[in-house]
């Protein structure tokens, strides 16, 4: 009997109390951007550029993953989500809307001291499927592969395993749980090999090329270079349906100023027309 | 403090006074009961907390054993959540974080119980001043500094050991350090101060009488510890050890940055996942049934975290009476 | 060992002075002493070898930059003052909320409860709250203060899932301060007609402050520490709050605490500032264990 009255006074105020206090406390000047760590540092340095260039509204953005992120957006906890997958459909079906704002090259990368630089797909499939288990069958020293990805789930995985045919055929060494803890890996660890977005690569590794084709944006854009997809901005609803600030952010990146800011970022602004 | 304590209660008096004198003795007795109705909720708050905490784990954990089946996800150990035909088996999951488990007991005991033995019967005092305080710093690092050393030193030291071991091993999948090994180390470390402290409370409680009738009987100090002292502080001992257990168990920031993260039985020099580093490692990028298996391994996790607790429980009340 | 037949064992009570046993039990004495010693020193070097790695690596990294900016990603400069600040916040706010909590559960078992079943069930709620990881705690905080409750990513959701994790530390300290409180104090002021509240707010409370103060450092230290249960409930911004009505806004806001930084600078390869952060890290907790010395010593109060 008590419990339930206490459960009945934690309803009213929950709905009488909390709601409203929620909705006057939350500043709708915050946009919140939920999602990839894939797109991590194009959504920190658009937080940032967009702080200085209009303080009024303010951008944040979380790193908990494309689904996470979808999820946050869905469920109303964040205004856009940062996708590197593709919708599925259970999300189309709930209303979600997808918006291709860059495209993005998966890296294939060694340690800096490794002396092949250069793979076919063939050759990297093999060795993701644990057919190839030495440098040594590839040209290089005798140096056991330290195979290294993402971990389940993660966008730049099953975009990797798919363009390569070899979804959920994979033998990992080492699972990790964002773009910059498999550099990290990578570099740190002789013989290893792992996949990251062109946009965390840095001098700390070696990226190989890829069927001869080298790994640059270019390459990308022209569509030779293997590895490549789209990198999403999701919304709940069609973007029409947001708020003002939402769609803002959307203008600004179709700019020339916005679109600077993606190539700085380290992805490739997508051809339009 | 005794000057305060006065004050206090000169405070109480007058407080008294001023009651008699205006009389509203309905007011007071109102207050009080405001009062114990406050202190009283505050102390259901833990049980609430814990009640929800039960609730909304069963509620978000068993949904997905639900829809797979039991068999399904525990005695399955083919673990491709984002599959076209995804596969759920968290056996090797489960399996790693016992053995990770067991491994760290194993080897970070009898460790943390010499160190309690050095402190409570052997230390002379200033040593015993520098090791105490050491000892509760080393509680005090966060877990995330333990997996990035981990990482920085533990894994290249791993990854040479591994290289030699497995030279000429053809079937061998190289880790690059990252295994089932590092993690056992890092976390046979992190249990050291809570095993450590709580048996050298437990070694300190037993009484001197014990100590001074063993030497008297001709046993060196050594053969008094050991075979005295030691036995005689058993249960504290135990209580310290399934404190670590729990510790082990639920640690998942630094594990995950040394344990490698692949799904794999757990043999020493294999990349693991562990129960917590699966949740840690997974939530952010799943959706669905895959987020709803890892909601069952939080179920799992908080399954073995409440064995623990209610094993503790029972030694507690055994050791009070 | 030899195995010991009743007589043996009466052999080994005679001749037990003699040379070769007591050479034999002497070795053994001295190898079990030097592994309790090799033990004791194994563990001062773990953590003076931590101190002395964490400290070389980071405090280069430390400036006045470190710790008065922001990161900047355009700039390519790493700064953590919106971290330090995320951490003051998520600090507080736990606080405020646990601090009543906690001391109000302990006098209520220490002064109210009559022993049964209610006392035990709080009590054993208590220890099981102090049991669990926080990563199930993460998980917890993430689906009800983020979902149900729907306060998201937020500095309040961070914080409330904390408050859930340090209320036993709290209740714990107070509860052994208030047992430490002469039971004569209270009789003294219940005789002189005060009521219980007066009394526990004018006498008990006052001299249970160093435990509760005990309480309350650990606590902060817990939370300084802690990753796993707020990656997923107060995520992890890194900015200044805006001045102005910024200041209250920040709460709703997503942000990181020094040590998830710390996780995340790490997990994106950024080990300067991995060990930077690491290096204040160790700072805040050797100058809250020493802050705990001095009260233990009575030099705070």
């Amino acid at each position: 009997m008590t419990v339930i009255l206490m459960l009945e006074i934690l309803l009213w105020i929950y709905d009488g109390v909390w709601r409203p206090c929620q909705k006057s406390v939350l500043p709708s000047q915050t946009v919140i951007m939920a999602g990839s760590t894939s797109m991590e540092k194009f959504a920190d340095m658009l937080a940032e550029c967009y702080r200085e260039k209009n303080s009024r509204v303010k951008v944040t953005a979380e790193f908990t993953g494309s689904s996470a992120g979808i999820q946050a957006v869905m469920s109303g906890r964040a205004d856009i989500g940062l996708s590197s997958r593709p919708l599925t459909a259970a999300e189309k079906a709930s209303g979600a809307a997808a918006y291709v704002i860059a495209l993005d090259g998966i890296a294939v990368i060694t340690d800096a001291d490794n002396s092949v630089t250069a793979l076919s797909t063939k050759q990297l499939a093999d060795i993701y499927t644990g057919r190839i288990r030495d440098w040594q069958e590839l040209g290089g020293g005798k140096q056991p592969i330290v195979v290294a990805g993402r971990e389940a789930g993660s966008g730049t995985r099953s975009a990797f395993e798919e363009l390569l045919g070899i979804k959920e055929y994979c033998y990992y060494a080492n699972e990790l749980d964002s773009e910059g803890a498999v550099l990290a890996r990578i570099a740190s660890t002789p013989g290893a090999v792992g996949y990251v977005s062109f946009d965390v690569l840095d001098d700390t590794v070696h990226a190989l090329s890829l069927d001869g084709e080298e790994a640059t944006a270019e390459a990308v854009k022209t569509g030779r270079y293997p590895l490549c997809r789209s990198l999403l901005l999701v919304t709940r609803g069609e973007l029409g349906e947001q708020r003002r600030q939402v769609q803002e952010i959307f203008g600004y990146l179709q700019t020339e100023e916005g679109r600077k800011l993606i190539c700085e970022a380290g992805l490739i602004v997508p051809d339009y027309q | 403090m005794d000057i305060g304590l006065q004050q206090s209660i000169s405070d109480v008096s007058q407080g008294r006074q001023s009651q008699t004198l205006t009389g509203k003795r309905n007011h007071t007795r109102r207050i009080e009961a405001v009062a114990e109705s406050i202190f009283t909720l505050c102390a259901f708050f833990a049980v609430f907390a814990v009640g929800a905490i039960t609730l909304y784990m069963i509620a978000n954990g068993v949904p997905a054993v639900y829809r797979l089946g039991f068999r399904e996800i525990f005695f399955s150990s083919v673990w491709k959540p984002a599959a076209e035909d995804p596969s759920f088996g968290i056996l090797y999951v489960i399996l790693a974080s016992v053995v990770g488990t067991v491994l760290a007991v194993f080897l970070g005991v009898p460790v943390a119980l010499l160190t309690a033995v050095f402190l409570a019967e052997a230390a002379p005092r200033p040593l015993a001043a520098v090791v105490r305080p050491a000892i509760e710093l080393l509680a005090g690092i966060p877990s995330v500094v333990y997996g990035l050393l981990g990482m920085m030193i533990l894994n290249p030291l791993m990854y040479r050991l591994e290289l030699w071991l497995f030279h000429d091993a053809s079937t061998h999948r190289f880790t690059g350090g990252a295994n089932l090994l590092s993690a056992v180390l890092v976390l046979a470390v992190m249990i050291l101060p809570t095993v450590i402290s709580v048996s050298e409370t437990a070694l300190r409680a037993v009484p001197d009488q014990l100590r001074a009738s063993s030497m008297a009987l001709g046993a060196s100090r050594i053969q008094t510890i050991f075979h005295v002292v030691l036995p005689a502080a058993r249960p504290g001992i135990v209580t310290a050890v399934v404190l670590g257990v729990g510790r082990a168990v639920g640690e998942a920031m630094a594990v995950n940055l040394v344990s490698g993260g692949a799904v794999n039985m757990p043999l020493p020099f294999s990349s693991v996942r562990f129960l917590t580093t699966a949740i840690v490692g997974e939530m952010g990028y799943a959706e669905g049934l895959h987020r709803q298996v890892l909601f069952t391994i939080g179920l799992v996790l908080f399954g073995f975290i409440m064995l623990v607790n209610i094993f503790l429980h029972r030694l507690l009340r055994e050791e009070e009476g | 060992m030899k195995a010991g037949s009743p007589d043996r064992f009466m052999e080994k009570e005679t001749t037990l002075r003699k040379g070769e046993k007591s050479m034999f039990r002497k070795i053994k004495d001295a190898v079990a002493f030097t592994l309790i010693y090799l033990a004791a020193f194994y563990a001062v070097l773990l953590l003076s070898g931590i101190i002395f790695y964490v400290f070389a690596k980071g405090v280069p990294v430390l400036g006045l930059p470190f710790f008065t900016t922001v990161t900047s990603v355009v700039k390519g400069t790493v700064g953590i003052a919106g971290n330090l600040v995320n951490t003051v916040y998520i600090v507080a706010l736990t606080l405020v909320v646990a601090v009543p909590a906690g001391v109000g559960a302990a006098v209520w078992l220490n002064e109210y409860a009559a022993p049964g079943r209610w006392e035990r069930l709080i009590e054993f709620a208590t220890e099981t709250l102090a049991g669990i990881p926080s990563i199930v705690f993460g998980l917890f905080g993430m689906v009800f203060f983020g979902t149900t409750l729907g306060l998201g990513y937020s500095i309040l959701t961070g914080a409330l899932t904390l408050s859930l994790m340090i209320l036993p530390l709290i209740t714990r300290n107070t509860q052994e301060a208030l047992r430490a409180v002469p039971e004569s104090y209270r009789s003294g002021a219940i005789g002189m007609g005060a009521t219980k509240w007066h009394m526990i707010r004018t006498i008990l409370l006052p001299s249970a402050m160093p435990g509760i103060t005990t309480g309350i450092l650990l606590a902060v230290g817990r939370i300084v520490g802690e990753s796993a249960a707020l990656l997923f409930t107060a995520g992890s911004g890194y900015f200044l709050p805006d001045s102005g009505s910024g200041f209250f806004h920040k709460i709703m806001e997503p942000g990181g605490t020094l040590t998830v930084q710390m996780y995340l600078s790490m997990a994106s390869a950024d080990y300067d500032a991995a060990f930077g952060i690491a290096a204040v890290l160790l700072g805040i907790v050797l100058t809250f264990n020493l802050l705990l010395k001095m009260l233990a010593r009575n030099k705070l109060f």
